[in-house]
C-alpha cells in the first residue's frame, strides 16, 4: 500500500463517519414535539449503545467466560485459574506487589500533593513551584520509567568505573557502596512505586490546590477569630471542606495504580519479583499463551476496581 | 470506567489483531527483478528444475531489510534460468501472522520458518505439503541427520533448512591471549583450568549480562542448553526439550549446576561489571563489552553478538575480539547449539517443489556465501567455504567451519521449542531468580511446575 493510497483510505473513513452521523441527524430531525424528543434521544443513544455492547460489554463478558477455561481456551476447568492466582507462589508475589502499590501510592501521592498545595498556597513563587511538581504529569509512564531507570542505574564499585545513576552517585558521594535498587525484592517494588508517586503528586496537588482556593474566606476568618492554630485550621477547616476533592483524587490515583503496567514493564519487565496484576495479565495472555489465566487476572483486576468506582460514585451523589 | 476494565483483554486482543491485519496489508511485497550479475550466466545447474516460465512462487518470511536483498540476490539466477518468478514478502511480524493466515486460508506457497516449534504447529494445521523425492534426496546429500529431523514432523520430511546461526561461542580478546601466552581451550576441563588460572591472578575471567526487558534471563537459558548438550548429551537434551524427562530430573539439574560453576561463581563473575548479581541488571548487549577494556576474558554469546561491538572494533582472529567454539567434554565431542530456518511449502506444485530443492542445493548455499552478510551461514556441508572469502565476516567463517565439521552434532535452541509458558516465561523468570540467589533445586522445581499439563 502506497502512502497516497493510505491517505485516500483515511479520507474515505472520515467521509464514511461524516455520512453516518449525517444520516442519524437527518432522521432525528424528522421528528418533532414530545414524541419526537424521545425519537431524537433514541437516535443518538442507539449508535453509542451499539458500539458499547460490541466494543465493551461483549468482550467483557467473553473475558469473564474465558477465565474459566484452560490455557488454550478449549476445556472448561472451573475455578482452577483463580485457585492458581491465590495459591501459586509467583502469583502470590504478584498480589503482594499489587497490594503494596495500591496501599502506598494513593495515600503518599495525595499526602505529598496536599502538603505541597498548602505550603505553596499564596506564596510568592506559587506558579513556578506548582509548575515544577506538575511537570512529571506531562511525561508518559514509559518516559518516566526510562528516566528513573537511569536514576537507579548501577555500576560496580571498581576503580576506573563511574556511576551513571543519580542515586548511586549520591550514595557513593556519601561514602557508601553502590546498590542495585531494582534487584532486591520486595524493596524494588517500593522504588517503582516512587516513580508513580512522582507522576501523580502533581495531579493531586493541582486538584487539591484548586479546592483549597475555593474554601470560602468567611469560614477561614471565623476559625481565625475562634483562635484556631495552623494545625487546627488544617484538621478542622481545610480537610473537611475539601473532602470531596480528596476522595476524587484518592480514588482516581487508586484506580490508576491498580492498572499500573507501563512503569513495571519498562523498568523491570516484571522480573525480580516486581510483577503486578496488569503486567502479569499481559505476560500470561501474550507471552505465555495462557489465555485462561490471563482472562482470570483481567477479571480480578475488574473485581478490584469495582468497589473503588462504586464508592466514588456514591460520594459524588452525596455531594450533590 | 467499570465496563472499560472488563474490556481490557478483549480490547488488547482485537487491537493486536487489527495491528496484525494492518501489518499484513502494509508488509512490503515485491518481485525480484535484479539479476545477480555475471554469476547467473551459467544455467547448467538449473536444468534439473525444468522450464517454469510464467509460474510464480510466493515466499513469506520474517527476514527484513537489509537481508531481504541478500535473499533476493540468491533467487535471481533461479528466476533467470527457469523463467519462474519468486515473489518475496518480507514482514517483521511473520511469526504471529503466519498463524493468522493459516486460519484465514491465505497462506503463501512457501513460508520460511525461523524455528521448529512453529513448523510443527503449521504442519498440524494440515495445510503444509511434504517435500517431494527430489528435495528429500538433495537434503540427504547436503545436510546432517539432525538438520533433516528438525524439518520433519512425525517421521515425515517437510522442510529443507535454509540458513543457520550458531550460539556455542565464547568471545575473547586474541591480543590478551597472545600477551599472556594463553591458548584457546579445546575441552571443557581446559576452559575451566584457564578460567581458574586467570582468577588466581585476582582478575574476574568471565563477564555476562542477561537484562533484556521482559525477556530478561534468556541468555541463561542458552548457557543451560549448552551445558545440557555437554554434560548429558544430545539424546538426553532432546528428551529434556520434549519433556519426556522432567525439568527437575537429575540431568537438567546437573546441567544447570554446571552452568552455575561459571555463572554463579563469585571468583569468575562479573569482570568489569560487579558481582554475580550484576549479571541480572546488565543488559545482554553490555555483557561482553568489558573484554575491550581488558577487565574480562570470556563472554559466552551467540554469533550475532559480533554486531554489538562498538564501531571500529576489529573482530578477527588477530583483532580486538574474536570467538572460539565453546568446547565439548573432549576435543572430539562437538555439540553445537544454534538456530536455523526452514522452507515449508503450502502448495503442491512443481515450481514450488523445484524452488524448495533449489534452496537445499549446494548451488544455493554457494550463492548465499557469495553474498555474505547475515545470509552467508548455511548448514550445507557441501558448500564451498572459499565462496565466502569475498564478503563474509570472520565470525561467519568460524560458524561455517564449526557447522560443517563432520563431528558436529547440531541441536536447536531448546527454550524456543518448549511451550511458551515455559520457553518464553517461566524459564526466563526463574533463570533470573537463580542468578539473584535462588537455589538450583528451587529453580528447576518451579520451571517443572509451570509446564502446561
Amino acid at each position: 500500500m502506497t502512502t497516497p493510497h493510505k491517505f485516500l483510505l483515511m479520507f474515505e473513513a472520515v467521509g464514511l463517519f461524516v455520512a453516518v452521523v449525517g444520516v442519524i441527524l437527518f432522521f432525528a430531525n424528522q421528528f418533532s414535539g414530545r414524541k419526537g424528543d424521545r425519537a431524537v434521544a433514541l437516535a443518538f443513544l442507539l449508535p453509542t449503545v451499539l458500539l458499547i455492547s460490541v466494543g465493551l460489554v461483549y468482550p467483557g463478558v467473553k473475558t469473564i467466560y474465558q477465565s474459566f477455561f484452560n490455557a488454550a481456551g478449549d476445556a472448561f476447568i472451573g475455578l482452577d485459574n483463580y485457585t492458581t492466582i491465590f495459591t501459586d507462589s509467583d502469583q502470590l508475589t504478584v498480589l503482594r506487589n499489587t497490594v503494596l502499590w495500591v496501599v502506598i501510592t494513593p495515600f503518599v501521592a495525595t499526602g505529598v500533593g496536599l502538603l505541597y498545595a498548602i505550603l505553596v498556597d499564596k506564596a510568592r513563587v506559587e506558579a513556578l513551584a506548582k509548575a515544577l511538581i506538575f511537570l512529571p504529569m506531562a511525561i508518559s509512564f514509559v518516559g518516566a520509567g526510562i528516566i528513573w531507570k537511569f536514576v537507579y542505574a548501577f555500576r560496580p564499585d571498581q576503580p576506573g568505573i563511574n556511576q551513571i545513576g543519580l542515586l548511586n552517585q549520591i550514595v557513593v558521594g556519601l561514602g557508601g557502596s553502590p546498590k542495585q535498587f531494582l534487584i532486591d525484592s520486595p524493596l524494588n517494588t517500593i522504588f517503582l512505586v516512587i516513580v508513580m508517586i512522582w507522576i501523580q503528586a502533581g495531579f493531586a496537588m493541582t486538584v487539591l490546590s484548586a479546592a483549597i482556593k475555593a474554601i470560602p474566606d468567611d469560614i477561614v476568618e471565623a476559625a481565625r477569630l475562634d483562635g484556631v492554630g495552623a494545625w487546627g485550621m488544617f484538621r478542622f477547616v481545610t480537610v473537611p471542606t475539601i473532602r470531596p476533592a480528596l476522595i476524587v483524587v484518592l480514588t482516581t490515583i487508586g484506580i490508576g495504580t491498580l492498572k499500573v503496567f507501563d512503569i513495571v514493564r519498562t523498568m523491570t519487565g516484571g522480573q525480580f519479583n516486581t510483577s503486578v496484576v496488569a503486567n502479569e495479565f499481559y505476560s500470561q495472555s501474550f507471552r505465555s499463551s495462557n489465555q485462561g489465566l490471563g482472562a482470570a487476572l483481567a477479571t480480578l483486576l475488574f473485581v478490584l476496581v469495582v468497589p473503588i468506582v462504586f464508592y466514588n460514585v456514591r460520594q459524588l451523589r452525596q455531594g450533590e | 470506567m467499570t465496563a472499560r476494565m472488563t474490556g481490557r483483554l478483549a480490547l488488547a486482543v482485537s487491537g493486536t489483531l487489527v495491528l496484525a491485519l494492518g501489518a499484513t496489508a502494509c508488509g512490503s511485497s515485491s518481485t525480484t527483478k535484479t539479476a545477480n550479475g555475471a554469476s547467473g550466466a551459467d544455467c547448467t545447474d538449473y536444468k534439473q528444475y525444468g522450464d517454469l516460465k510464467g509460474k510464480t512462487v510466493t515466499v513469506y518470511t520474517g527476514i527484513v531489510t537489509p537481508e531481504d536483498q541478500l535473499l533476493k540476490d540468491t533467487w535471481a539466477p533461479f528466476e533467470k534460468c527457469t523463467g519462474a518468478t519468486i515473489k518475496g514478502e518480507f514482514d517483521k511480524t511473520f511469526e504471529a501472522q503466519i498463524l493468522v493466515r493459516a486460519k484465514a486460508g491465505n497462506l503463501p506457497d512457501i513460508g520460511i520458518m525461523p524455528q521448529p516449534g512453529l513448523l510443527q504447529t503449521l504442519v498440524k494445521t494440515g495445510k503444509a505439503v511434504p517435500a517431494n523425492q527430489a528435495t528429500t534426496d538433495m537434503v540427504d546429500k547436503n545436510f546432517t541427520a539432525s538438520w533433516k529431523a528438525y524439518g520433519s514432523v512425525d517421521g515425515k520430511f517437510y522442510a529443507p533448512p535454509q540458513n543457520a546461526s550458531m550460539k556455542s561461542l565464547v568471545w575473547f580478546s586474541p591480543k590478551q591471549f597472545k600477551d599472556k601466552g594463553y591458548t584457546v581451550p579445546t575441552t571443557l576441563d581446559e576452559l575451566k583450568s584457564l578460567s581458574d588460572k586467570i582468577a588466581a591472578t585476582g582478575k574476574k575471567p568471565w563477564c555476562a549480562g542477561i537484562g533484556s526487558g521482559e525477556a530478561t534471563g534468556w541468555p541463561v537459558t542458552d548457557w543451560m542448553e549448552d551445558f545440557m548438550l555437554r554434560t548429558a548429551g544430545p539424546e538426553e537434551y532432546d528428551k529434556w526439550v520434549n519433556h519426556t524427562i522432567a525439568f527437575n530430573s537429575a540431568g537438567p539439574t546437573a546441567a544447570l549446576d554446571a552452568a552455575g560453576e561459571y555463572l554463579k561463581n563469585s571468583k569468575y563473575m562479573n569482570g568489569g561489571l560487579g558481582n554475580v548479581k550484576s549479571i541480572a541488571s546488565t543488559t545482554f548487549q553490555d555483557g561482553g563489552l568489558p573484554i575491550l577494556q581488558g577487565q574480562c576474558s570470556f563472554h559466552r554469546q551467540a554469533s550475532f553478538y559480533a554486531a554489538n561491538w562498538p564501531a571500529g572494533t576489529k573482530v578477527a582472529p588477530d583483532g580486538d575480539v574474536f570467538a572460539f567454539y565453546l568446547p565439548g567434554k573432549t576435543a572430539t565431542d562437538k555439540p553445537v547449539l544454534g538456530g536455523g530456518e526452514f522452507m515449508l511449502a503450502f502448495r503442491d506444485a512443481p515450481e514450488v517443489h523445484a524452488f524448495q530443492t533449489f534452496v537445499a542445493s549446494t548451488t544455493w548455499a554457494n550463492l548465499a556465501e557469495l553474498g555474505g552478510g547475515g545470509r552467508a551461514v548455511t548448514p550445507n556441508r557441501n558448500a564451498d567455504p572459499a565462496k565466502c572469502a569475498a564478503k563474509c565476516s570472520e565470525i561467519d567463517r568460524l560458524a561455517i567451519k564449526v557447522l560443517q565439521d563432520p563431528k558436529a552434532v547440531f541441536r536447536f535452541d531448546g527454550s524456543d521449542q518448549m511451550p511458551s509458558a515455559v520457553g518464553s516465561n517461566s524459564f526466563w523468570k526463574q533463570a533470573t531468580n537463580w542468578i539473584t540467589g535462588q537455589s538450583t533445586k528451587d529453580t528447576v522445581d518451579k520451571i517443572e511446575a509451570s509446564w502446561p499439563k
